[in-house]
Order: structure tokens, then sequence, then C-alpha cells
């Protein structure tokens, strides 16, 4: 097993090292030094689970501030701070850094590797991610969050910070912040591209991966090409903003809609970054709990491939009533309608999975049910979107809050949820409580419904967007109200979550190693994974590799028990015959813990805190820890000699 | 059961799905609040009413069925003690693959014809005997300006659009207001003009010459919003739109063309206090209703009913606080506005906190005598 960083190392006899390097893979430190990617996996599942609750805080002082008309618990400066980092958050600080930690965790499992293709790297991505987080959230206590919205749109946040337009260093740390952040997505995008490229285990054909990891490899790569579309975006707002460019400032060439083009050109991929690894979780979560392999596995992947194209063709639905002309408006509310048929596809196979299978309604298959319902509502007032004289009476309105909530929340959350029940036993060999579990799901559907349904008609009686209050007389005061009590209801489901989460992983009944009667590579291996994942690369023979040697099918096609069967029987052909199974994964190497990629991340905020500021000097240390840090990774071998 | 019982009952339920249907139809127009788009008081808000209407239908049909799908296979299907395990293994069927692709595309492609021949309708040039007003979006107000008349005079007026009803309105939507200054000086941000009881919106984009139209059908007042976020006081950016039949909108426009109702040097103390003391002339006109000021002109400011983005009804009580502290009213960026520049200013200034030196604070008398003057300016 070798990793692709093992190229660099440097020839054996030479010890060339800028700090001592870290041994142990246990304890506390280990956590900051680590490059095993489960480990990394649940660092980006708690940091992001902080940034959610942080999110929730916020979304429930905006909910208390609406439920009456003229509300006074915000003011207008504290409400526009709160809906910017709302978005903000759920979008950069939870909805992405999920992904990547599913992913994590998940890929090299899935596919049979040991780890991915750059530990370091992906360590790298997380202290990005880590930092670029904190120091978006260092600005409520630096004069001021972020206030132009998570969209930050121009000219309002490119005008000169001496124009008095938008005050406050607000919109630079979101600049900085994001491409902070952007680097750490572009990190983990390579990485991932590269791992289930080229670490798949033997026989592990393209067409043999399980969904999930498609889904993985097409938003690694709608990353790739979406973050460097926003960054120069952003890198121009600074600029306008901070060193009197005029790129988006008219009367002096600049143009403000060609910004909404490179923020929207990346930010509807960006839709798809988040809800495309929601369906990969849902495409293995129902066959499991049906019994049934994936109905039309190929038109499933197609489709996620699809809409990762389409994807780029739709960017200018959200700027439909900036006046772009009848032809222009024309082809873009039809290639959004063209996105609708191969999400409605998924619908449809996921459902045929299901069909005359043997259900099994655990939390993890409820919360993906609960997607699918969701997110074909919020799929069809997208629909509804692309009928753009409509849409023209429902953009920035609370319509379109209703709409992307049920296809980020109602979706994106669910599925992400009916992850962590259905994973969980896998990271800590417990199962999480069922009871609890069903309480969680339940007070989540009947908060986020009465939160967000309601707002479809708000919207559509004229209630607006991003707006701290609203006049009294409206008729808007009844549904406002009970969508702010859904909230709390979600709030409440969340905390049960914690409290599941934190009582099961200490009491939670054992599980397995195969938890659930799995069908995928993870497994076949114990829980917790040990830090080499396989003692042996598994020999894959046939797309849900594991259940086929458990399972078989009779002449009319039911499922029979291979007479060997049952998880802990089952034999696993392995490819390196070499390793005896025994011997407890002594003689695997496994890449080293490092320093280093958080060396590295640590020059970032330096540097950020340099431009926001308009402290340039402060740029260099930041350069020199960033260099330092790069070299030192670069001279360092990836697995330390022992 | 019989025949006619069976009968009975399905006309009880379509009876009841009927009932049922016009009363969320009843509940789902909402509230009469003016900025209804349920509620379509003018031609384009109606074609994009009965555009939406019947493929919003289509939409809950297709919802409802699948979460009715999604509810049958869980709970038909789900395991229970002594039911087979051992389900069939179906990986998939090409027929229904291709079935539930071409079905969306057939629906969608029906949907498609009346969307794209909505949007070229819409986006039709008025006929000729349409009137046209400019809408300038500032921070946070709107201003509207007439065509000129035979004098080459325009008419400038703040926060309420007055048109004629049945008549093709041609709004020119800016963002950068010339006569303030050349270049990037002149424009604001992103403003998006929408009345939704009149019409969807459309965005005011500095540097672009948008432009929207309208057809109101019975008189009456609509309210407008700005729908693009536009920083601090966005919420409050409002308006209405006052729709009079043509010989009252006639009238109307004469009295606006009209000079004002006390000049300026006539006004005694009260002219001395806006233009000197408190140097309100800087932002404010009270003397000329075609001049395109910093602020709202204030011309004939007593022929409205609201100020303040329509914010508050114009009573003297509420222009007197305004007058003294209207950031304490509206939230504004305006804490420098009585300083020289560079200091930056978006919005009216406080005139009773952040009092700068050498400057005078004004007294509640002071600010009743301004108000009773604003409120001879009919």
């Amino acid at each position: 097993m070798t990793t692709v960083s093992d190229a660099l190392t440097v020839p054996t006899g030479r010890r060339i090292s800028l700090l001592r390097r870290p041994k142990s893979s246990t304890g506390f430190w280990s956590w900051f030094t680590t490059v095993d990617h489960k480990k990394i996996a649940l660092l980006y599942t708690g940091t992001a689970l902080v940034f959610f609750v942080l999110g929730g805080i916020e979304a429930l002082l905006i909910r208390l501030q609406l439920a009456q008309a003229n509300g006074t618990v915000l003011t207008a400066a504290q409400y526009n701070q709160l809906f910017t980092m709302h978005g903000t958050t759920m979008v950069f600080l939870l909805g992405m850094p999920l992904a990547v930690a599913f992913g994590n965790y998940l890929i090299p499992l899935m596919i049979g590797a040991r780890d991915v293709a750059f530990p370091r790297l992906n360590m790298f991505g997380y202290w990005a991610f880590l930092f670029g987080g904190c120091f978006l959230y260092s600005s409520f206590f630096l004069g001021g969050a972020p206030n132009g919205g998570w969209f930050g749109y121009t000219p309002l946040t490119s005008s000169p910070i001496t124009s008095g337009i938008l005050p406050g260093r607000g919109p630079d740390f979101w600049t900085v912040g994001l491409i902070m952040l952007g680097i750490g997505s572009t990190s983990s995008a390579i990485n991932f591209i590269v791992t289930v490229i080229n670490m798949r285990a033997p026989g592990m054909t393209l067409m043999r991966m399980p969904v999930f990891v498609w889904m993985m490899l097409v938003v690694a790569f709608l990353t790739l090409f979406a973050i460097p579309i926003v960054t120069v975006a952003l890198i121009m707002v600074y600029a306008d903003r901070n060193f009197a460019t005029t790129f988006f400032l008219p009367g002096k060439g600049g143009d403000p809609l060609l910004y909404q083009h490179l923020f929207w050109l990346f930010g509807h991929p960006e839709v798809y970054i988040l809800i495309l690894p929601g369906m990969g979780i849902v495409s293995e979560v129902l066959p499991v709990f049906s019994r049934k392999p994936l109905f039309g596995y190929a038109v499933v992947v197609f489709s996620g491939i699809a809409i990762g194209f389409l994807g780029w063709g739709v960017w200018a639905h959200h700027m439909f009533a900036t006046g772009l002309g009848p032809v222009a408006i024309s082809a873009f509310g039809l290639s959004t309608m063209l996105i609708a048929i191969p999400t409605g596809v998924k619908i449809f196979n996921w459902l045929g999975t299901v069909w005359k299978g043997s259900v099994r309604l655990t939390t993890a298959m409820l919360f993906c049910l609960g997607f699918i319902a969701q997110f074909t509502i919020g799929g069809l007032s997208g629909v509804l979107h692309s009928v753009v004289p409509a849409d023209t009476q429902q953009t920035d309105t609370y319509f379109v809050v209703a709409h992307f909530h049920y296809v980020l929340f109602g979706g994106l959350v669910f599925a992400v949820f009916g992850g962590f029940y259905y994973w969980f036993p896998k990271v800590y060999g417990r199962y999480m409580d069922e009871r609890l579990g069903k309480l969680n799901f339940w007070t989540m559907v009947v908060g986020f419904n009465l939160t967000f349904f309601p707002m479809h008609l708000l919207g559509l009686w004229g209630q607006p967007r991003r707006t701290y209050r609203y006049d009294s007389g409206l008729g808007w005061e009844g549904l406002n109200v009970v969508a702010t009590v859904g909230a709390f209801i979600i709030a409440l489901s969340v905390l049960i979550f914690i409290v599941n989460v934190l009582v099961s992983r200490f009491r939670g009944a054992p599980a397995p190693d195969d938890a659930w009667d799995g069908r995928t590579l993870e497994w076949s291996i114990p829980s917790p994974p040990p830090e080499y994942n396989f003692a042996e690369i598994p020999d894959v023979e046939a797309r849900d590799d594991f259940w086929h040697r458990k399972y078989t099918e009779d002449e009319e096609g039911r499922l029979l028990p291979l007479p060997s069967g049952g998880s802990d029987a089952a034999e696993v052909t392995t490819h390196d015959g070499a390793h005896d199974p025994s011997h407890g994964g002594h003689g695997i190497h496994m890449p080293s813990p490092s320093y280093f990629p958080a060396i590295v991340a640590l020059g970032l905020p330096i540097i950020g805190y340099g431009a926001v500021f308009k402290t340039f000097w402060v740029l260099v240390p930041g350069a020199v820890v960033v260099l330092f840090g790069i070299y030192a990774w670069f001279i360092e071998p990836a697995t330390a000699s022992d | 059961m019989t025949h006619r019982s069976t009968r009975r009952k399905a006309a009880l339920t379509l009876t009841g799905v009927a009932v049922l249907a016009v009363v969320l139809a009843g509940c789902g127009a909402g509230p009469d609040n003016k900025q209804n788009s349920f509620r379509p008081k003018g031609t384009e808000a109606h074609k994009i009413y009965n555009l939406f209407t019947p493929i919003a239908f289509l939409a809950v049909a297709i919802g409802v069925l699948v979460l009715a799908g999604v509810l049958y296979v869980a709970i038909r299907f789900r395991h229970r003690p002594g039911r087979d395990d051992r389900p069939k293994q179906i990986h998939g069927s090409t027929p229904l693959e291709i079935g539930w692709t071409l079905i969306p595309a057939v629906i969608l492609a029906v949907v498609a014809v009346p969307t794209v021949s909505t949007i070229f309708d819409l986006h039709s040039e008025p006929g000729p005997g349409a009137m046209t007003v400019t809408a300038i979006g500032k921070q946070w107000w709107w201003q509207f300006e007439y065509p000129k008349d035979g004098n080459g005079k325009q008419v400038v007026v703040a926060d309420e659009l007055h048109v004629p009803v049945n008549r093709e309105i041609k709004v020119n939507l800016r963002a950068c207001d010339p006569s303030l200054g050349a270049g990037a000086a002149s424009c604001n941000v992103i403003h998006s003009f929408w009345v939704p009881e009149l019409a969807g919106k459309t965005d005011v984009v500095p540097g672009h010459d948008n432009w929207m139209k309208f057809k109101a059908d019975r008189t009456g007042t609509y309210l407008g919003q700005c729908a693009e976020y536009c920083g601090l006081s966005h919420a409050n950016m409002r308006f209405r739109v006052i729709v009079q039949t043509q010989s009252d909108f006639d009238e109307w426009l004469a009295g606006q063309r009209d000079g004002p109702a006390v000049p300026l040097d006539q006004a005694g103390d009260a002219g001395d206090l806006f233009s000197t003391k408190f140097e309100c002339t800087n932002c404010h006109t009270v003397s000329d209703s075609s001049a395109s000021t910093y602020g709202p002109n204030l011309t004939h400011l007593a022929s409205r009913s609201t100020f303040a983005s329509g914010y508050f009804p114009l009573t003297k009580s509420k222009l007197v606080d305004w007058i003294l502290n209207a950031p304490g009213l509206i939230p504004m960026q305006s804490k420098d506005c009585r300083l020289p520049p560079p200091a930056t200013c978006v919005g009216m200034p406080s005139f009773t906190e952040n009092t700068p030196k050498g400057k005078p604070t004004m007294t509640r008398q002071e600010a009743e005598t301004i108000a009773d003057f604003l409120l001879s300016l009919k």
C-alpha cells in the first residue's frame, strides 16, 4: 500500500526535519497532528456542528425578531449581520464541511483504501476551514460581522469603505474569510478526486463504486471548478473596496452585474455541491433498509453527473429580475426546467428502490424518506421559479426562503442526519438510541415544516426577504408566529440529537461490525475501523461487493443467504495475501502525523487580519509562516522512518 | 353497499374536495394588504397570476403524488414479523427509466410554452399611449420623475407615485441620478422596484437602463417595496402607487407643477431655520418641484399622505419627531451628515444627537415651526 505522497519522500537515511516529528496517534494532542482521514472527518463533523449551532442561534434570533410586526428584539444593523452570517455559516461552515466530513470518513472505506491520497493536505484543509470559520466569527468582536448578505452584491459590498455605503470591516472579513475557506475546500476537492481515481481497491471499477463515492467525485469536480470563480469575484470586491479599483463601479467602466454573473456561476454549482452528497447518502441508506439493491444504479449515477454538468448552465436564474432581456431569461428558464428532469429521475429511482422491499423504518431510514418528500417539495417550488414571470413575483421574497430551505434543510440536513444515524455504529461501535432518534426525527419534521411551509404563502402575499421589520396590518403576523414556533421545535430536535450523540457514544447498545446488514465495504471491517482500515486490501468482484459475499439470488430473483452467510463469517477475498489477518495491522506503514499542515494554515488568518485592517506589514510574518510550513512539509517524508 | 349509496358517497366526496379547494384558494389568496401577488390589480400582475396558478396546481398535484408514494412504500412494504424478509432483488427497469424521464420532460415542455410567450409579452415595448415616468432608487427611498412640460420642466416627487388608471405606464428604473454629479458619484446601490399587485419586480441596477411597465385596472393605493437588499434600512424602503382617474391625475400633476405655496424667502422664521440655521437646503428643496436633490423634494410635501418612504402618515407630531431625530425613527448611517466632506453620509442627520462642534441643536419649538411651514406646502 503506497500513498501518492510517498513519491515525494526524501531518500532514506537522510533525516531532514525542522521540528521534532509528533509520534502519538492517540490522546488529546494527536488530534492536532493527525493525518488519519477518519479522525480528520470527526474533526470536520464536530467543528461543523458547532457552527451549525451558531448558525441556528442566529436563525432563532431572526425568527424572534420576526415573530411580531415591527419587532424590537434586534436593531436593523444587528439583523443584517445575523442574516448574512446565518447564510454564510450554513453554506460554508456547515454544508460544505459536512460533505467533506462524510467524504473523508467514507470514501477510503468504501473504495477499499487505507487513507486518502494526500493525508497531510487533508489535515491542511481542515485547519483552513477551522481558521477561516473562526476568522469570520471573530468579526463580531472586531467592529461588526459581515452585513452585505451571503451573496454580497456589489456595489453595496464593493463601494469604497470611505463612501460610508456599508460601514465597518464586515465586508472585508467576508471576502477574505471566504477566500480562506475556499483554499481549504479546493485542497479537499483535489484530494478526493485523486483518491477516487487512483486508490480504489482492485476490481473496484467506476461502475462498481457506491453512489455516495460517485456523488462526492462529482462534488469534488464542481468544487474544484467553482471555487476559483468566486475567489476571483471576492478579490475584485476587496480591491474595489480597499484599493479604489472599479471592477463593479458604474460610471467608471465597471458593472455591478459582472459580480452577479461571477457569483452565481459559482453559486449555482455550489447548490449542487451542497445537495449531491445528501443524494449520495440517501442512495446508500435506502437499499440497506429495503434489503434491495439501488434501483437503476447507472441511471442514478448518470443523473448525478448530468446535474453536475447542467448545474453550470443555470446560474442566471438567480438574476431573472436584473434586466437581462427576454432572450437570456427564456434560455435560463428553460435550462432550469431541464435540470429538474435528472432530479426527478433520482426521486423515482429512490422510490423504486424501496418498492417491494422489506422496509425497516430505522431513524436513518426515516430521515432519508423525509429527505425524498421534502426535497421533492423544494424541487417543485424550484420549477415554479423557472417559470420566469412568476419568479419576478417570488424572487427576494419569503417564497424563495421557503424553497431553498426545503432543498438544503429538508433535503441536505435530513440526509446528513440520516447519515449520522446510519454510520454512527461504524464510527463508535455503538448504535445511536432509536427512541431518541425517532423523537429527533418527528420533532424535526414537524418543526421544519411549521417553520418553512408558511413562508411559501408569506412570500406570495408580499413579504420581502432580508427585512428586519414589517408593518402591522399586512396580515403576515400569524404565519410568522407559526414559523417562529417551528424554529424553536427544530432547536429542540437538534438538542435531542446532541443528547443522543453524547449518550450513545458512551452508553449506546454495542453494534457488530456489520451493524445493519450492509452492502458496502466499510461494513466488512471492524467498528470502529483500525487506523489502517483494511488489514488486507479487498478484491472487489461486484457492485455492493460485501453484500454479495453474504447473499445471492434464487431463480426468481429473491434474496438467498449464502451458506456461509452472516456478517462475521463473510469470506473476504483479499488481494494482498501476504498478510496474515491476525497480525493486527503491524507492518502496515501509515502516513505519520505532522505539525506542518496546521502551521501553513495558521499563516492564513495572519495574512487575513493584515488584509482586513489594511495593515500590510502583517502580511510579511503571515507569509513567512506559510512558506516555512510549506518548505518544512515538503522536506518532511510522508511516513517517518521507525 | 348499493350502487346508489356509492354514487352518493362519490358525490359527497367530490363536493367536499370542491369546498376544500375553494376554502384553500380563499385562504391562499391571503390578506387584502395591497401588497399581495395573489390579488392582482394590473394587467401584468394578472398575466403572471394566470400563468402561475395552473402550474402551481400542477406542482401541488405532483407533490401530493410523490408524497403519497413515499408514505405508501414506507407503510406498505414495511417489514413485519412473519413477512418474508427475502424481497425480490430488482436492479432496475429500462422502460420505467425511459418513462419517468420522458413524462416530466413532456410536462415541462408544456409548461415552457406559455412561460416563454409570457416573458416576451411582458418585455414588449409599451404602446404609443403609454406614460413614461422615471423611478430613481436611493438609500432608502424612491424618487419619481414625470415628463417635462411645455416649459421644459419635469416634476420630481418622493415616495408616492401617482398614475392614471387603465393607462400603460412605462417606468424607467435608474440607480444613478445625473443631476447629483457625474459618473460614479451619482450612483446608488442596486434596488428592486416591486408593486406585487401591479407587476413583478425589476431590479434597479447602476449603469443599466432597466425598465418595467404596468397598467392598473382599478383606482386605489398599492404598496411597493424595495426587493433587493440595499443596506441598513432596506426593510424601510417602501413606496406606494396611487392609481387615480385620468382627470384626478391631471389635476394632481398640474398642482405639482405649480410653484411653492409659500416661497422660502417669505416663510419668516421657518425660512431662516430651514435654510440658514439647520442647513436643510443642503439636501432638500422646498421651492422648485422640478429639482432633483440629495434628499426628497419637499416643494409639495403637504399634498402627500405619507412621508419617510411611506412609513409614517403625514401628521404634524410625527413630522416634528422626524425633523428632530430622523435616525431615531428609521435607522440611517447619518451620524456625520452635518459635517462637511469627506465625512460620509447616508440618510438624514439627527438635530438633537451627535451635534457637531459649532452647529446648533434643534429645539422642539424650532422643529414645530419648520413642520408648520412644511405642512403649508400644499
